[in-house]
């Protein structure tokens, strides 16, 4: 398994980098950690003309944090997040999720900006960032834009990164001191895709009886079933305002098997994937309600 | 720290020696196929088939000969020419039957991933970007991918010239099954089916050819468990006189039976070598490795057990089928995973009426041979299953039903119902020992409570039987040419260090360092003065290779007679400069000794010195033979296997809700009778479980109705990883076979053969309170929440 030939170009600034991008368009491939685009190219599924290689563009890695956001530079490396203390105070989710993202030596590698690019629809890091409504930076030589991370994926495989862009940041709003959250995902070896997983963010309102308690806001984004991550918008609706108890719960279950259109993969059947939905949504909303004090 | 010198011990044998073979690949100094350049050499790709069964129409290589830095293009018409097929049959098995098999595919292709063209150019790169240029016209024909669907009438031939998909039946009956099932009590059944797997060794499959136009010779380098069989293959195949044929195996990383079969890729980059005068580099690369390595298993099993009220097994029943791709592979065969199947299965349980079945089919998916365990593990597998749910069935505890039905101690030597020869198995013991070793009770109480809560955890045991170093009776009548003796040179050198020259090859396993400790004890050496050369077709003596987990037992037992013979050549000289009789003298530690009371007389290293280079000292008429051969092949008036067994446990739990498995703990005892090095057979154990865990839960080679392989990479087929693996309790027990001196038997497929049937045991154990019952391996969470969800409905 060799590439074929292709030029390789070790970009030393952004402006270099996205010039090189509108001159090639689609024949230019960006080179991140590598670890997704490598495998292609080997087994020849991608045949750019030229790799722009970004790892020496200064500035576009690391996590910052503003009063309220935190910021993540697309080289940012997976093994960065997981152990970036900013991300374990701020983003619980992310936090909970980066373990699950590939083996050790992919980690080293791996960024996080490549990740939400590649937009495999069974990856952790795209379906938190649609969980946690984070935005997008994309620059082009034309300027910056930013997309919201729901308007982003726009398929298997796609997004709406144009060809001459480059993902440069990803802004997450702060998690806030009572927002609660859950991820769990479903694999057969740690460190793979998931079969299904489950990702999500739920704010409380405080009754006046402690018991009272209910959603104020909820976020349940499902991965592996549909060619992208899946905002579960009518499930969540139909929890916001309520307090979590069996009734609402096996009401959800049956919205979420309205709302949610598997596909078959080699891992499982669309019935097999949409039980495991169903019974990720069960642990995530036992898990909420826990939290929150109304089934112990 | 123990710095004490091995030979400062009682016995090497049997000590936990560290493998210093293992240092050079530790420094990055191994030396693998492809680490090898030759000068002028030549690297070879192919075209393989995208299709699963067509015609070939046409062949264009026109552009493709007209791209940068190749070489030569052949096709299958062209290697055909120098290279003669081969052919799966087998001489004592008249109804086997099998297509011819030429190294590329000649009229038609039958598999996806079959070699069609081979590319030969400057670089791989240069290689690889022609195979767009290469132009192939086919003509698409229907694929027999589905076994049962291989035999119906309406079903396409492969090779039409057979008449049939069918390549073989073979019945086995023993006392009066009908009427004992007829008869019985209690008679459960149950269905099985096994994926296909294949092995996926870390080096992939590589050959380097250099023939030599001038003196009509020809090297090949290549990552093979068996040197000879390939020195002979290139002899008789390609016409070459065989002692100018040189088959060296360097380092091998893996090889799990792989890479003992005859490959048309590999031969083709040999038969290339021939045409250019050229030396030919082929490394098959992972994807391709995934359609064109052997695969494995592939199996759909029927079986029925006959049990009386008081649990006593009186009738067993199994019927195998089996598909094999689209040709037997040649000189290994590839019936015997099912022959294996219906000899095996419940082969440790003393009932008389039997009947097994087996029937192979050819069908278009890539060749099935020999892999870590060959039929083994599926018997195991259906033949513990059954006796767990005969057990089931009186209410047994199923470990106690084994014992109550397991061969007595006093029936040894036993012929089964299956037509097994056992010489001694020790069953019972490795029961009592594993029952405590995993302290069985407590964990069926522990097992009780967690079901209380809602969680489901099962226990498994299996009982397994390995037939290891396949003897002469076996191979012999095939006419296959494959050689089943093993061989050991000896030679001392002049500083009273030894060179050891084996017939046994080494992938990985430690085979060569277990030799090593044969001859330092035999000898009385250290293993550090001792340096295994094998792999080597033209410098070691002759043999099988390893496979079949018989380098310790039979090479090892060669090892054993040179060492003594040399020992004796030794005293002799020894004897005569001392003015003693050589039966006074003794070789230990490298010192010539009185045996009466150990006194040291001698060094070794001055014999040897003397044996070199002072012969003047010694009397006129003694030659210093200090260069001995030694054969072992197995007596043709004894079974043609050593069977080892063993038992093993699991203890799992099963998430009824995700399907998913987590491993919790796993124990076994094995007995492969004379233990030479206790770390490598535990390490030996603890990997072939690993691998049969693997092929129970994860792996599978899936195909498409068209015969599309699905998942030809490692993102999508699953090996196992250490962090699913629990942890490995082993033991043992020993009993040596008394057909050699050394008493050894094979270890290196135990592991896998009784993981694959324990794992059944215990998911189903999980599973029973439900009414469900798995039936289908590998165990992917969605097959678990399948036999679930059966039991809602
Ligand atoms: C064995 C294995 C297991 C894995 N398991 C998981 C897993 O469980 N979960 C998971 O999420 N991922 C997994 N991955 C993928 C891993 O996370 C990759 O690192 C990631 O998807 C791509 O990141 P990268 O930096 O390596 O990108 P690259 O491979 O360099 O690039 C990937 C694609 O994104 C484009 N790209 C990269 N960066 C940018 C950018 N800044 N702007 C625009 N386009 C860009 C590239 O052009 C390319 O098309 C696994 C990978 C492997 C090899």
């Amino acid at each position: 398994m060799k590439a074929p030939l292709f030029d390789y170009v070790n970009a030393t600034s952004l402006d270099q980098a996205l010039g090189l991008l509108d001159q090639y368009g689609e024949e230019a491939r960006i080179i991140a950690g590598g670890q997704s685009l490598m495998a292609t190219l080997n087994m020849r599924l991608s045949q750019p003309q030229v790799l722009i290689d970004i790892n020496s563009i200064q500035g576009l890695s690391g996590v910052r944090e503003t009063r309220k956001d935190i910021r993540i530079g697309a080289l940012t490396r997976h093994m960065e997040l997981l152990e970036s203390d900013i991300v374990k105070e701020h983003l619980p989710l992310i936090a909970s999720a980066m373990p699950h993202v590939a083996h050790v030596a992919i980690r080293n590698r791996g960024t996080i900006g490549g990740s939400l690019s590649m937009a495999d629809p069974a990856a952790e890091l795209p379906a938190c960032c649609v969980a946690l409504d984070a935005t997008f930076e994309l620059s082009s030589r034309s300027g910056q834009r930013v997309v919201k991370a729901r308007d982003f994926f726009s398929g298997l495989y796609t997004t709406e990164r144009q060809d001459n862009e480059i993902l440069t940041q990803i802004t997450i709003p702060k998690c806030a001191p009572q927002q609660l959250h859950y991820f769990e995902e479903i694999n057969r070896r740690q460190g793979d895709f998931a079969i299904v997983g489950l990702a999500c963010t739920a704010a409380v309102k405080k009754g006046l009886m402690s018991s009272k308690r209910s959603l104020k806001a909820l976020d349940v984004v499902i991965f592996g079933c549909e060619d992208k991550p899946t905002r579960l918008a009518q499930t969540c609706l139909h929890l916001i305002g309520t307090s979590i108890d069996k009734n609402t719960i096996t009401a959800a279950k049956q919205k979420l098997e309205q709302e949610l259109n598997p596909t078959a993969n080699l891992e499982g059947r669309a019935d097999t994937k949409l039980h495991l939905a169903t019974v990720l949504l069960e642990r995530a909303l036992l898990s909420l309600a826990r939290d929150i004090g109304t089934i112990d | 720290m123990d710095n004490q010198r091995p030979s400062d011990r009682e016995s090497i044998i049997g000590k936990s020696v560290p493998r210093s073979a293992l240092r050079q690949l530790v420094h990055g100094r191994g030396r693998y196929t492809d680490d090898i350049q030759l000068p002028r050499m030549l690297e070879l790709v192919f075209v393989r088939s995208p299709l699963a069964h067509a015609k070939i129409v046409n062949i264009n290589i026109d552009d493709a000969l007209r791209q940068p830095g190749i070489a030569h293009i052949f096709t299958g018409a062209d290697i055909a020419e120098i290279c003669k097929p081969w052919n799966g049959e087998a001489a004592h098995r008249p109804n086997l039957k099998s297509a011819p098999q030429y190294p590329l595919a000649m009229e038609q292709v039958t598999w996806q991933g079959e070699p069609i063209v081979a590319i030969l150019a400057e670089t791989r790169a240069q290689a690889e970007d022609a195979i767009d240029h290469v132009f192939i016209d086919f003509e698409e024909l229907p694929a027999v991918v589905d076994p049962h669907g291989a035999l119906e009438a309406s079903a396409p031939l492969i090779h039409p010239d057979l008449g049939t998909n069918l390549a073989d039946e073979q019945l086995i009956e023993a006392g009066s099954p009908d009427e004992a099932f007829n008869k019985a009590l209690h008679v459960v059944e149950a269905d099985f089916t096994f994926g296909r797997q294949t092995g996926v060794t870390l080096e992939p499959r590589s050959v380097i050819a250099d023939y030599n136009s001038g003196s009509r010779s020809l090297t090949v380098y290549q990552s093979h468990q068996s040197p000879f069989q390939m020195q002979d293959l290139y002899a008789q195949n390609l016409a070459i006189d065989e002692n100018n044929v040189r088959v060296i195996c360097p380092d091998v990383g893996g090889a799990f039976g792989v890479k003992l079969h005859i490959y048309g890729d590999e031969v083709a980059a040999v038969a290339s070598s021939v045409l250019t005068g050229r030396p030919v580099k082929f490394v098959a690369d992972r994807m391709e490795s995934f359609v064109s390595d052997t695969h494995a298993r592939d199996h759909r099993v029927k079986a029925r057990m006959a049990v009386s009220a008081n649990g006593r097994i009186q009738a067993f029943e199994v019927d195998d089928l089996s598909a094999v791709g689209p040709y037997g592979h040649a000189r290994r065969f590839s019936i015997v995973e099912g022959l294996q199947t219906i000899t095996s299965a419940a082969a440790p349980y003393k009932f008389k009426h039997y009947r097994g079945r087996t029937r192979i089919v050819y069908q278009n998916k890539n060749m099935i041979g020999m892999y870590r365990g060959v039929g083994l593990p599926i018997a195991c597998a259906v033949g513990e299953q059954m006796v767990d749910l005969a057990a089931a069935a009186v209410h047994m505890d199923p470990l106690e039903f084994r014992r109550q039905n397991y061969i007595d101690d006093d029936m040894y030597p036993h012929t089964t119902a299956t037509g097994i020869h056992f010489e001694q198995l020790s069953l019972h013991q490795c029961l009592t020992q594993l029952k405590a070793l995993m302290n069985y009770d407590e964990l069926r109480q522990e097992q009780q409570q967690q079901r209380e809560r809602g969680i489901y955890r099962g226990i498994g045991i299996a009982t397994f039987i390995e037939q290891t170093a396949y003897g002469s009776r076996y191979y012999g009548p095939t006419e296959a040419r494959v050689s089943v003796q093993e061989g050991c040179t000896l030679k001392l050198e002049p500083t009273g260090k030894v060179r050891c020259l084996t017939s046994a090859t080494e992938q990985g396993q430690g085979t060569t360092a277990g030799i090593a400790q044969i001859v330092a004890e035999e000898l009385g050496i250290g293993v550090d003065d001792i340096s295994v050369i094998h792999g080597d077709s033209g410098t070691t003596p002759y043999g099988g290779g390893s496979w079949a987990s018989r380098g310790a037992a039979m090479a090892g037992e060669a090892a054993l007679k040179a060492a003594r013979q040399l020992q004796s050549n030794i005293l002799e000289v020894a004897a005569a400069l001392l003015d003693l009789a050589p039966q006074e003298l003794t070789l230990s530690r490298s010192r010539i000794c009185l045996k009466h009371n150990g006194q040291s007389c001698m060094e070794l290293e001055e014999v040897a010195k003397i044996g070199h280079f002072r012969q003047d000292q010694l009397p006129a008429d003694l030659q210093p033979e200090f260069a001995v051969t030694r054969s072992h092949v197995p007596r043709n008036d004894v079974p043609p296997y050593y069977v080892a067994n063993g038992v093993q446990a699991s203890y799992l739990e099963v998430d009824t809700h995700t399907g998913i498995i987590r491993l919790l703990r796993h124990w076994a005892v094995d007995d492969c009778g004379r233990i030479l090095n206790p770390m490598i057979v535990d390490e030996q154990v603890r990997g072939g479980i690993v691998q049969g865990i693997g092929g129970a839960l994860l792996e599978k080679c899936h195909y498409d109705l068209q015969g599309q392989m699905l998942n030809a990479s490692m993102a999508d087929y699953l090996v196992p990883m250490a962090s699913e693996m629990p942890d490995i309790h082993v033991e043992h027990v020993e009993t040596p076979t008394r057909y050699t001196q050394l008493g050894a038997k094979g270890v290196g497929e135990a592991g896998t053969i009784g993981a694959i049937g324990v794992m059944w045991c215990a998911i189903n154990d999980a599973l029973r309170p439900l009414g469900a019952q798995v039936k289908e391996q590998p165990f992917t969470p969605e097959v678990i929440l399948d036999a679930l969800k059966q039991t809602h409905q």
